[in-house]
């Protein structure tokens, strides 16, 4: 049998394992990118197959723990995708500020870039005093980090152009305090975010929301799955509310897409249909 | 019976040029499917796509995620995403870490190139600057695949092309017409080991 046949079973057998005894459910993620993240974990742990990695997730909790991390993908930055953020300010926040209170949710945020990103507008707007984030994610590590809502001072400037791009009405460096090689955001901030955990692949709707953001979090999910979370996107948005989507993601495939109409093509932002 | 059906190109500096002497001379109908990673910066638009499209007579376009990937057509790494090949023949965009500095990554494509298609893979390193490719390469010539690399002497940049010889045994070190010429007509994958 072929070298890449093995590895595919082994694949198969590692994930039925880590979903019976931790109830982490990877088997409906598309697997090309899941296999990289196999292999670093086969490297890094300098076990010789992933059939030796599997053997020690069965056995050993903690070490688990530890690979499950990397699993999840916490490359992020703030106002990623300036032009989007640009849009959202522009075009969803006039809409956002006619209701008496505004609820957000940002599904797999990672360490919390985004999120804060989000409320940094959400203040420059004046609408952070009613609104509430919800930011989740899977990874208790990342959402550690993103509670802490501390980062590198370097990536700051950086961030800052961002910002700018984004239509920042200001400088970012008012959102943040920095010390020494970091900064920390502000506490109002960091108020304002909810960071808890939540699993898309098997978690259920927890409120009725305005907005909804998922980027570049379905394009690791197959069809099936990618279903599944857009289903409780649609069931947790409120008629006429929000959903955005990565800049190469889009509803087109799914059977939700009856649900939205495109609201803004370039910045796969989709707004939810009113029943009638 | 068709015992190439992928092709995957990798390239950096210089590509453009290299694809041009590449691409438009593929012929219609060509029983394969072109699939190109070419570095470029993280906000470039699909300025590539749109002008391959209009000097190649395959249809050029950039790759969605999820899309099934067609034979007689040409598909471009879309920027600041890696591009990946699933097991059913469908493309994977990930946001993962930069590999070689860059995002996409021709590695990351080969890797899972070779995951899906084992043998029945070309891989192709053009001009660049860096060594990007050259890992990816042998991965596809140890799962049974031709690894093909342009001739470094006369490449804009010999850099990248150098890299993929250094790592390791290649089966062909080619000009690019000759490229072209291969990528038409493969020879038989069992007759042509050089080494």
């Amino acid at each position: 049998m072929e070298e890449r046949e093995i590895k595919e079973i082994e694949t198969d057998l590692l994930l039925e394992a880590i979903v019976r005894l931790y109830g982490y459910d990877f088997r409906n993620y598309a697997r090309a990118s899941l296999n990289r993240r196999i292999q670093q974990a086969v490297d890094k742990t300098n076990c010789a197959t992933i059939s030796d990695l599997t053997a020690r997730i069965v056995r050993e909790p903690e070490f688990f723990q530890r690979v499950v991390a990397n699993f999840s993908i916490t490359v992020t930055e703030m106002f990623r995708d300036p032009e989007f953020y640009k849009v959202l300010r522009e075009q969803v926040l006039p809409y956002l500020a006619t209701y008496p209170f505004i609820k957000v949710w940002h599904a797999g945020c990672a360490t919390g870039e985004e999120a804060y990103s989000l409320a940094i507008m959400l203040e420059e707007e004046g609408l952070l005093e009613r609104a509430t984030i919800y930011a989740t994610d899977f990874n208790e590590d990342a959402l550690e980090n993103a509670r802490a809502g501390i980062y590198p001072l370097e990536q700051m400037k950086q961030y800052g152009s961002n910002y700018r791009q984004a239509g920042g009405r200001g400088s970012l460096s008012e959102h943040y305090h920095a010390q020494y090689e970091s900064v920390i955001m502000e506490a109002k901030l960091r108020q304002s975010i909810t960071f808890s955990r939540h699993n898309l692949t098997v978690d259920q709707v927890f409120g009725e929301m305005h907005l909804v953001l998922c980027r570049n979090v379905l394009i690791y999910f197959d069809r099936t799955l990618q279903g599944r979370v857009l289903r409780l996107f649609d069931d947790s948005l409120v008629n006429s509310g929000f959903l955005c989507l990565g800049s190469r993601e889009s509803l087109r495939f799914s059977d939700t897409a009856a649900h939205f109409v495109e609201f803004v093509a370039k910045g796969k932002i989709y707004r939810k249909r009113t029943v009638p | 019976m068709n015992d190439f059906p992928v092709v995957v190109i990798g390239t950096s500096a210089g590509g453009l040029d290299a694809l041009r002497a590449v691409l438009p001379a593929l012929p219609v109908k060509l029983p394969r499917s072109v699939i190109v990673v070419q570095h470029r910066s993280a906000d470039a638009d699909n300025f590539l796509a749109e002008f391959f499209n209009d000097c190649c007579r395959l249809p050029v376009a950039e790759a969605e995620e999820k899309e099934l990937i067609r034979p007689g057509h040409i598909y471009f790494a879309p920027a600041a995403y890696h591009l990946l090949i699933e097991r059913d023949m469908s493309f994977s965009l990930s946001v993962d870490e930069k590999v070689n500095f860059s995002r996409p990554s021709i590695d990351v494509l080969f890797e899972s190139a070779a995951q899906a298609c084992g043998a029945r893979l070309i891989g192709v390193i053009l001009t660049g600057a860096n060594a990007d490719g050259a890992a990816g390469l042998q991965t596809i010539r140890e799962a049974g695949g031709l690894a093909v690399v342009q001739q470094p002497v006369g490449a804009t940049a010999y850099y990248m092309p150098q890299a993929a010889i250094n790592a390791g045994p290649v089966d062909y070190i080619m000009e690019l017409a000759e490229i072209s010429d291969l990528i038409r007509k493969p020879p038989c994958p069992k007759n042509t080991r050089k080494y």
